[in-house]
This record gives C-alpha cells, sequence and structure tokens, in this order.
C-alpha cells in the first residue's frame, strides 16, 4: 500500500491538471510507504501528449537533494490525459522493481482516477496498489 | 582491473543491500557482466531480451556516459567507477 498525505496528493492532482493536455511527471517521496512530498519534475518529452521522460542526471540530482533532506525515494507519478489510469506497455517496459508508480488520468482538464502500480520482478505485469490518504501532520 | 560499480537503490534488493559492488574487468561490457554474474536478477533490469541495455538504463564512467565514449566497449582502467543511473519514462498507450 502507499499512503499519500492528502496535500500532497492535491499537489500531484494539480500539477497534472496544469500540464493538461500534456503529460506531467515527478518523485514521489517520504518515509516507509507515507508520501509526504511531491517534486514535480520537467518532462523532457513535449514533442507528443502521451510520453514522459526524465534525463537520469537531472533526476539523480532531485532525488539526491530530496535523500539530503531525509526523504527516502518511493517511487515516481505521471500523467495520462484524456487515457485511463491504467498502465501501458510502455510503461511497463520502463519501470524498475521496488518503486510505486503512481498515475493520474486527466480527462477534459479535470483528474478522474488515480492508481498506484508496481512492477511484478519478472517484468511480465505491473500489480495494483492501493492506494490511500492520511491527515497532514499539524 | 578492480571497478567499483554503483547500485541504484531500487537495485539494491538484487545485491543483498549493498550500493556498490566490486567487480573485475578490462571494459565496461566486461565489468557490468561481472556484476551480473555476482548478482543474476540485475540481468533482467538492466538488459532486454536481446542482451542489450534498456534503454533508461545510463552507465556512467566516472562523469562520463558511456554512449559519448566507446559504448560498452569503453575501456576501464584499475580504481575505475561505474555508475547505474536509470532516467524515468513512460506515457499511455
Amino acid at each position: 500500500m502507499i499512503r499519500f498525505e492528502q496535500g500532497e496528493l492535491e499537489r500531484l492532482w494539480a500539477h497534472a491538471r496544469e500540464g493538461y493536455p500534456y503529460e506531467v511527471v515527478g518523485v514521489l517521496a517520504g518515509t516507509a510507504g507515507h508520501v509526504t512530498r511531491v517534486e514535480p519534475l520537467v518532462n523532457e518529452r513535449s514533442d507528443v501528449k502521451n510520453r514522459y521522460r526524465v534525463n537520469g542526471l537531472t533526476l539523480l540530482k532531485a532525488e539526491r537533494r530530496l535523500e539530503a533532506d531525509g526523504f527516502q525515494i518511493l517511487g515516481y507519478y505521471h500523467s495520462h490525459p484524456d487515457h485511463p489510469a491504467a498502465y501501458s506497455d510502455y510503461d511497463r517496459d520502463h519501470a524498475l522493481p521496488n518503486l510505486s508508480y503512481v498515475i493520474t488520468a486527466v480527462h477534459e482538464g479535470e483528474v478522474v482516477d488515480t492508481l498506484s502500480w508496481r512492477l511484478l520482478e519478472d517484468r511480465s505485469a505491473m500489480r495494483p496498489e492501493q492506494l490511500a490518504v492520511t491527515e497532514e501532520a499539524p | 582491473m578492480a571497478v567499483t560499480v554503483h547500485i541504484p537503490t531500487p537495485l539494491r534488493p538484487y545485491t543483498g543491500g549493498s550500493a556498490s559492488v566490486d567487480v573485475e574487468g578490462a571494459t565496461v561490457a566486461d565489468a557490468l557482466a561481472a556484476l551480473t554474474t555476482a548478482h543474476p536478477e540485475l540481468q533482467k533490469h538492466l538488459r532486454d531480451s536481446k542482451g542489450r541495455l534498456r534503454s533508461f538504463v545510463n552507465v556512467y564512467l566516472g562523469d562520463e556516459d558511456i554512449r559519448f565514449l566507446d559504448k560498452e566497449a569503453t575501456p576501464v582502467s584499475s580504481g575505475a567507477e561505474l555508475t547505474i543511473v536509470p532516467s524515468i519514462a513512460g506515457g499511455a498507450a
């Protein structure tokens, strides 16, 4: 299960709406499966509406910054504009195990669904992961 | 040549939790082969079914992406550091 602090999930949704009709991407950081920081990244694939990419060095820098602030990298999120929140074969081909891949579906500019997926060890598929929302710490 | 390979966090469960692995090899290909021989579960995540490095798997020799050197044929000297740096990519159908 992956849990989101409510405000962070709302930040993810806001990012997905702002980026529509293009895909947006970012890092999910926190501790022990609890996302307490959503970190938007720049999608390098602005040429098409159904792809995202962040190069390794840019990602590494963002992750090191988060780790220096005491966060663990729990996974990544991206949006699927006018498409379901199911993973695509392309998503599966580019995934690594032991991370959560959260996909949020944005239809006509509105968030309609958010699902989390984890790659199976044999890379044959991604399994759905329960997603829960927690109250923000006071 | 003794080479240190740095392992990204999501792949550390396959190296017994180690952040780096010391291997022997004269080229990047040798070093990666030694790595996946020692830790076979890494193979399918680093390489596709044809044995090519996956498109999102970047390998750096020091600060240089091996794509801009001699790719996997790049020679390595003793004490060299290889770093596996995944990029992220995906998208709807």
